[in-house]
């Protein structure tokens, strides 16, 4: 197991290599970041231009540019660039470093997509099994019907209306149950440990109930339709007929073979929610990576952007990792050696 | 698989009736009627009630987003109505605090969100077909490196990249160059499940007696395996709709999409972002009309996977 892990981890450096490859082409050719600066009126001095450029390395060919950025080889003297020296490279903003405020979002924006996907997880598993076991029944109509409107239910008007929801029962008690801007209160100076960590869960109840909805729903489905093959399969028949009880069948025969399907789409689906958690961000107004990316992309910064779309690949290549290895405790017949 | 589509095959078959009842037997009248693979589908199709009813209030959306234009009197950029009205008669969705009649702006907004979605949907499907085609009739080295570059696609989350794009793109806020950016992220999918059909059709023997006859690879491709792959590609066309609707409408919602003065369903919901209980017409028009879409596209893409599937009987359980 040990010895798979460090394969898949090592298999995993190429995968990233070649991600920040498209990432770094696909940003170059999309637009120049100087553009703002160049059409400004009155016109800036020439002599400024030119130095933005070689500040952000823009004076460079493009492989040139990937190369510093990638190693931090013919870097700028005095510049903090070359991903694998763990340095991203310099901001447009003069005062951001893009490691230490990516380090920070980071913690804010993943906490809220852990937190989602594990709750919508047991949702959804809890939802497929009944409806899979009540197959056609009155409960599986409603759980169906409700997936699929949660499925068309786009993610940030549902936060919309869930925080204007908080809003209104806030005003109509006079108290402030549900918090529905930012992601803490913003004096937490006198707090004791405590008092912190109500108050961020405070913070997270309604973004992590609008980020679960479409999750939720799509993974309900996928439980769903495995379960029902597992149900119908012969070695289900098997333990029932050689007298099992129902709860043993379900839960230590079904069950666990069941799950293999959604761990897949749980690993796939991560990609999706980090883009999701960026909206449900900007509703709530929380500072977390999706207002860092939007930023960033506002203020054409070009590093900040690239270090943005690098970290979240690697997110999801952690998480399509750890799926690989919860196969093997879910599936007796996959042993990694 | 195989015979989805190319039911002409079957189509040429006698039609089979049963010998005639001798009198005075008791037996029932009894007949067989010929259907081709189409009307198979079709019929299969039209027994998935929510499928059926979700395709018609979706063509009445398209309808209303078409062809409203040229009936309702008002057009999105009309702005001399009387500001914040709620719904009546001559506003029937009211308007917003600029004076914005709501009903053009919605039907505005639908026939934008539609477009770029359609739009969408064309490229992504093509390219996805052609990419996961190539994949899977090639095999090898070539198989390789095409599916390892989805695969690295899919590590990169779609709508943050959709977002770095469109920002820098020329003519950014031009519908057509979101609808670009998103048909350009959308394909992998398609492609995957392509190549998974051809690379199982590939061995089959009609494909062997095309490869006799001197069909050259192109012909092979797109005149036998993309036909026959028709079932997948078309569920996944409607998959993609649904998800490029929802895609567009948060790209313009968080102001990386369809810019003012022009207008999208997910734009409409920024402005309103403020007024849900104040003004309630602003917000849950648009949304309506996004979850309806979706809706109703997701309904007919379960009908259609229904259709297709060939392990369907016709009797629904």
């Amino acid at each position: 197991m040990f010895a798979y892990t460090m394969r898949r981890l090592l298999a995993a450096i190429p995968i990233l290599f070649a991600a920040s490859v498209i990432v770094f082409s696909l940003v170059a050719i999309s637009g120049d970041p100087l553009e703002p600066l160049r059409l400004r009126t009155p016109p800036v001095p020439q002599q400024t231009i030119l130095n933005q450029e070689h500040r952000l390395y823009l004076d460079r060919s493009i492989p040139e540019r990937y190369w510093t950025w990638l190693t931090g080889f013919g870097a700028n003297p005095g510049d903090d660039i070359g991903i694998i020296r763990g340095n991203f490279g310099p901001s447009v903003r003069a005062s951001v470093d893009i490691g230490t405020e990516l380090g920070d979002r980071a913690w804010v924006t993943l906490r809220l997509v852990f937190v989602a996907m594990f709750l919508a997880v047991i949702l959804a598993i809890f939802a497929g099994v009944i409806s899979a076991v009540k197959q056609y029944s009155k409960i599986d109509y409603s759980f169906t019907f409700f997936g699929f409107l949660a499925l068309s239910i786009p993610t940030f008007w549902f936060a919309i209306l869930l925080k204007s929801g908080g809003i209104y029962y806030n005003q109509a008690t006079g108290t402030s149950t549900f918090f529905t801007i930012g992601n803490k209160s913003p004096d937490t100076a006198s707090f004791t440990t405590w008092q912190n960590i109500t108050d961020v869960a405070g913070h997270m109840v309604l973004p992590t109930l609008s980020l679960m909805l479409i999750s939720y729903a799509s993974w309900s489905r996928y439980q769903r339709g495995s379960m029902l093959e597992v149900l119908n399969s012969d070695y289900v028949r098997l333990a029932r007929a050689k007298g099992l009880r129902n709860r043993q069948v379900m839960v230590r025969h079904a069950l666990r073979t069941a799950l293999i399907p959604l761990t897949t789409v749980t690993a796939l689906d991560i990609g999706g929610i980090i883009g999701g958690a960026v909206i449900t961000e900007t509703v709530y107004e929380w500072r977390g990576l999706g207002k860092m990316l939007v930023e960033s992309v506002n203020g054409r910064d070009v590093f900040s952007v690239l270090a943005w779309l690098l970290f979240a690949g690697f997110v999801v290549v952690v998480f399509n990792i750890i799926a690989d290895l919860l196969y093997a405790v879910l599936d007796p017949r996959i042993r990694y050696e | 698989m195989s015979d989805i589509v190319s039911g002409a095959a079957l189509r040429g078959a006698p039609a089979t009736a049963a010998p005639p009842t001798p009198p005075g037997t008791d037996r029932p009248e009894f007949t067989t009627k010929e259907r081709s693979q189409g009307e198979l589908i079709l019929r299969r199709f039209l027994r998935h009630r929510a499928a059926v009813v979700s395709l018609f209030v979706f063509l009445l959306t398209l309808a209303f987003a078409f062809l409203g234009p040229y009936v309702w009197k008002y057009d999105h950029t009309y702005k001399k109505g009387p500001g914040s009205v709620p719904p009546n008669l001559s506003y029937p969705f009211g308007t917003d605090q600029v004076g914005h009649d709501m009903l053009a702006q919605v039907i505005r907004g639908t026939q934008q969100s539609m477009k770029i979605a359609l739009v969408v949907m064309v490229i992504a499907t093509v390219l996805g077909t052609l990419w996961g085609a190539a994949a899977g009739f090639y095999r090898g080295w070539l198989d390789a490196a095409l599916m390892r570059f989805v695969d690295i696609l899919l590590t990169l989350p779609f709508i943050a990249v959709a977002i770095a794009l469109n920002a820098n793109i020329r003519g950014g806020g031009a519908w057509w160059a979101l609808a670009l950016v998103l048909g350009l992220l959308s394909w992998t999918g398609i492609s995957r499940v392509v190549r998974g059909v051809v690379l199982s059709l590939r061995e089959q023997e009609f494909i062997e007696a095309a490869r006799a006859m001197g069909a050259s690879d192109s012909r092979i491709i797109l005149r036998h395996l993309v036909p026959n792959a028709m079932g997948v590609v078309i569920v996944s066309a409607t998959i993609i709709i649904a998800a490029a609707i929802l895609a567009e409408t948060a790209l313009s919602f968080i102001g990386f999409g369809v810019q003012a003065p022009d207008t999208s369903l997910g734009l409409l919901i920024t402005n309103a972002q403020s007024a849900v209980t104040t003004r309630p017409w602003l917000f849950y028009f648009p949304g309506v009309f996004i979850i309806l879409i979706a809706l109703t596209i997701n309904f007919i893409g379960d009908g259609l996977r229904d259709a297709f599937d060939p392990r369907q009987s016709l009797v629904r359980k």
